[in-house]
């Protein structure tokens, strides 16, 4: 059967770096096929040459036996390929409705939109009420904004771009339920996703990249995700090794945090409560924005709170400055890499500086000592094994794997008394993953007491002894990890949020 | 087709290019304008960029003017480089000559060597306070520092014409509005150092900032806390610098070089308090930061080639009877030129293939 759309020989050259070499590979109608690679294996690229962003060098593509190269986004979507983003564009003080207008190139008036949006959400189980303000919408109800907005202009191939990342449990089951209904329909579907099991779970096919190039395919039905994980990386996967959970005394104790959030679309902090002992790992699972921001500038010191709300090995430190904290012994890593855990333009030294001079003594009488720093910088390279040219090079020219095994090294070879971590591995290849979650178990074996914020449920259940959720800017009861279920975590995670039938009264 | 396409890194070569790329332009339409004034654009130029090196007393002048502009620039940069926009100076220098100025006037005739270093502490105390005002503001009321300090360059000068007619007025001088002239109490004279170079007390000064300035930004944990806050503000504040501490602190060493500027011009070329006293170094040292990208050696540079506009400017006027906004355009031009061809530090042009 002729496949929808069949690719050849697809090369892309960015300088410096060959992003696609010849990929070549076929999507049937009907199928869900899955894209699967490291970062920086290749994908967006490839999925921008078949949605128009970017032109290939050479090779070709045929979209049902026709030639097939859109100069642009909107010529693919004439064509009937739609896609939807990792990071959605949405404006937040316009309404569903009036988003999803502004993206149409000629939008029907405004109540045949609306009715139109109702029916088809309602069509493939992904309940959306036109009116609301995009700012009140959950992640999960903003992607549904963007899957309908694909829906409307009846795709014949539906790129997706790690859609599951900001999804709640329960959310990934309604949204694998359109999927399989739209593939119902004839409806094809490229899946990118890092999620293994996922994909086992959902996709008929799956391409492989590592590189650049193709370098295998398979049917995700009939491997593990383990054997996937090593096609994808090309090597064994190194699993942290099992530890023994002896906690100590109490290192880090928070009493009814609070903390009013200063972005208006923000979540406020609400009487956060926990004590974490040394030698402990406790994750806070959670999707992003319930409060999470909030919670790490509480902890990190760049927003004071009353004193007493937090306590580290007994002492109220709420309202002392950052500098002083890590003096204390309570160190952060924020879940921004460029810009907020590192300074982009500043070289690797400098940014070795930036949360090292206190315990690192890279200052006396205020005057740095750059010799010692850029032995600090180069142990950190050594020990986390970061890739990079040399210690002389902007953050900003790091991969985001590489920055981040830079941000957490920087943090865990400072040896903290506690350390708070969020999204530790967000965005980082399976390796690099793994390397940062061992290096944190590592660094609670040696005594140390770990907090990881992740929106990573596997993440966190790999690696954590005790386990919480923030949800709205609350955290449930901290728990064991061990014998927790996935259905219950999920619960803890949204309750129903988001998942009742929109108000049809309009 | 030429385009221009995203370079992967900011290219270091040209940083430094740019700057002698815009002094070319400039060269090459200063020529223009001059041409249109009906004068000879290549005397003209010639004047401007080559007489003041290579005439010996011109090269005397290149310090003397070049020291105040070298000095209120390199206090800006700071501030520029932590994303503090003091565009006041002219205010904090005129403040520092009339505080400064006070002092030597008060003392005036009493002998020692202790009253010209008292008169500059006085200078860059009063240009310290009052950078303070556009600083305390922005802390408290996140007042835009752009604004008020620009504002309080007017207010500095009415303040300096209340004080020439008034508090400072010689007491000899017939009712003109100045003060009594500073450079008949041997005390309060700026010391020449070195004579054939030019070279004065202000001069020295003003390289002693180039190497101070360069030290802290290098070394000190003050300069790097500066570096941090300008280009990533959030990771300046995951750090633990107090974002209010920088705008107070290069505000305030800002003001305070500029004040001292002041005074050392007052007791150096101007020799007395009138109201032609400013001159618009304070707004010229803002073309001489950004053209020295901030940094202390590139502002050294830029200090002695603005230096030259001014010295050569002189000539041009005085010979070929220019008006002297022809040569503050002329030096407009040169920042224009700076700003637009920065484009290249980021960007590279490249010939535009035609469509496959």
């Amino acid at each position: 059967m002729e496949p929808l759309l069949r690719i050849r020989g697809l090369s892309k050259a960015y300088p410096g770096v060959q992003a696609n070499d010849s990929v070549s590979f076929d999507i049937g109608s009907g199928e869900i096929h899955a894209l699967l690679g490291e970062n920086g294996a290749g994908k967006s690229t490839l999925v921008k040459m078949i949605y128009g962003l970017v032109r290939p060098d050479t090779g070709t593509m045929e979209l049902l036996g026709a030639p097939y190269a859109p100069p642009k986004p909107g010529e693919a979507r004439r064509s009937g390929v739609a896609m939807v983003f990792q990071h959605f564009s949405l404006f937040e003080a316009l309404n569903v409705a009036e988003n999803i207008a502004l993206g149409m190139e000629d939008a029907p008036d405004r109540r045949a939109l609306a009715s139109k949006i109702r029916e088809v959400s309602k069509a493939y189980g992904l309940p959306l009420d036109p009116d609301r303000l995009i700012g009140d919408l959950s992640v999960g109800e903003r992607q549904r904004v963007e899957i309908i907005r694909c829906l409307l202009q009846n795709p014949k191939l539906l790129i997706m771009d790690e859609p599951t990342s900001v999804l709640t449990p329960q959310e990934v089951g309604i949204l694998f339920t359109t999927l399989r209904k739209l593939k119902s329909e004839g409806v094809s579907i490229l899946y990118i996703s890092h999620k293994l099991e996922e994909i086992k779970a959902l996709c008929d096919h799956a391409t492989i990249l590592r590189l650049g190039k193709v370098v295998a395919t398979c049917t995700p039905a009939n491997e593990t995700a383990r054997s996937m994980a090593e096609m994808m990386i090309g090597a064994e996967l190194a699993m942290p090794s099992a530890r023994d959970y002896q906690p100590g005394e109490v290192a880090l104790e928070l009493s009814h945090l609070s903390l009013p959030s200063l972005d208006p679309f923000g979540t406020n902090l609400r009487d956060v409560s926990l004590s974490l002992r040394k030698g402990e790992v406790m994750g806070v699972g959670g999707v992003a924005g319930n409060g999470q921001d909030e919670f790490l500038l509480a902890l990190s010191g760049e927003r004071a709170v009353p004193a007493e709300m937090i306590k580290l090995k007994g002492a109220a430190i709420g309202n002392v400055p950052p500098e002083k904290r890590r003096a204390m012994g309570l160190l952060t890593a924020p879940e921004e890499r460029l810009g907020h855990a590192a300074a982009p333009d500043m070289s690797l030294v400098d940014n070795a500086v930036l949360t090292g001079q206190t315990r690192r003594n890279l200052a006396k009488n205020g005057w740095l000592n750059m010799r010692k720093a850029a032995s600090f910088a180069d142990e950190i390279i050594a020990r986390f094994d970061v890739r990079t040219p040399g210690n002389h090079v902007p953050a900003r020219a790091l991969s985001g794997g590489n920055l981040q095994k830079y941000v957490i090294g920087r943090e865990v070879l400072q040896s903290p008394d506690v350390l708070v971590v969020n999204q530790p591995t967000w965005g980082v290849d399976a390796a690099a993953a793994a390397a940062i979650r061992q290096a944190l178990r590592d660094l609670a074996a040696a005594g140390a007491a770990v907090l990881v914020v992740s929106q990573d449920l596997d993440e966190l259940m790999e690696m954590s002894d005790t386990f919480a959720v923030l949800a709205e800017g609350r955290l449930s009861k901290p728990q064991p990890a061990e014998g927790l279920s996935i259905e219950e975590i999920g619960l803890m995670m949204g309750g129903t949020h988001g998942m009742e039938a929109p108000n049809a009264s309009a | 087709m030429l385009r221009l396409e995203r370079r992967k890194a900011p290219s270091t070569q040209m940083l430094w290019l740019t700057p002698i790329l815009a002094v070319v332009l400039t060269m090459l339409f200063g020529g223009i304008l001059f041409a249109l004034l009906g004068k000879d654009p290549v005397a003209a130029i010639q004047m401007i960029f080559i007489e003041p090196f290579t005439d010996s007393y011109s090269q005397r002048q290149l310090l003397i003017k070049g020291g105040p502009l070298i000095l209120i620039a390199i206090g800006l940069s700071l501030g520029f480089r932590a994303g503090v926009w003091n565009i006041g100076a002219e205010g904090q220098f005129i403040m520092g000559a009339i505080g400064g100025g006070a002092v030597g006037l008060a003392l005036y005739g009493t002998p020692g060597i202790w009253v010209l270093p008292l008169m500059a502490t006085a200078g860059a105390l009063c240009g310290f306070a009052w950078a303070m005002i556009p600083a305390f503001l922005k802390v408290k009321f996140n007042a835009n520092e752009i604004l008020v300090s620009l504002m309080l360059v007017y207010v500095a000068e009415n303040f300096l014409r209340a004080m020439v007619t008034g508090a400072l007025k010689s007491p000899d001088g017939r009712g003109f509005p100045e003060s009594r002239s500073l450079a008949d109490y041997a005390s309060a004279e700026m010391p020449m150092l070195i004579k054939a170079a030019g070279l004065n007390v202000g001069g020295l000064v003003a390289l002693g900032a180039v190497v101070a300035a360069y030290a802290l930004l290098a070394r000190h944990r003050l300069g790097y806390q500066i570096k941090l806050t300008g280009q990533a503000p959030r990771a300046a504040r995951f750090s633990g610098v107090k974002p209010g501490f920088i705008v107070a602190a290069t505000l305030g060493i800002s003001g305070a070089l500029a004040g001292m500027a002041g005074l050392f011009e007052l007791v150096g070329p101007a020799g007395k308090l009138t109201t032609n006293f400013p001159l618009g170094y304070g707004f010229t040292a803002i073309i001489v930061a950004f053209l020295g990208r901030l940094h202390p050696v590139g502002i050294l540079l830029a200090g002695i080639l603005m230096a030259a506009t001014y010295v050569g400017g002189e000539t041009v006027q005085f010979q070929l009877q220019v008006p002297a906004a022809a040569i503050r355009v002329f030096q407009g031009m040169l920042l224009f030129f700076l700003l637009a061809v920065d484009v290249l530090v980021a960007y590279r042009i490249v010939r535009k293939k035609e469509a496959v």
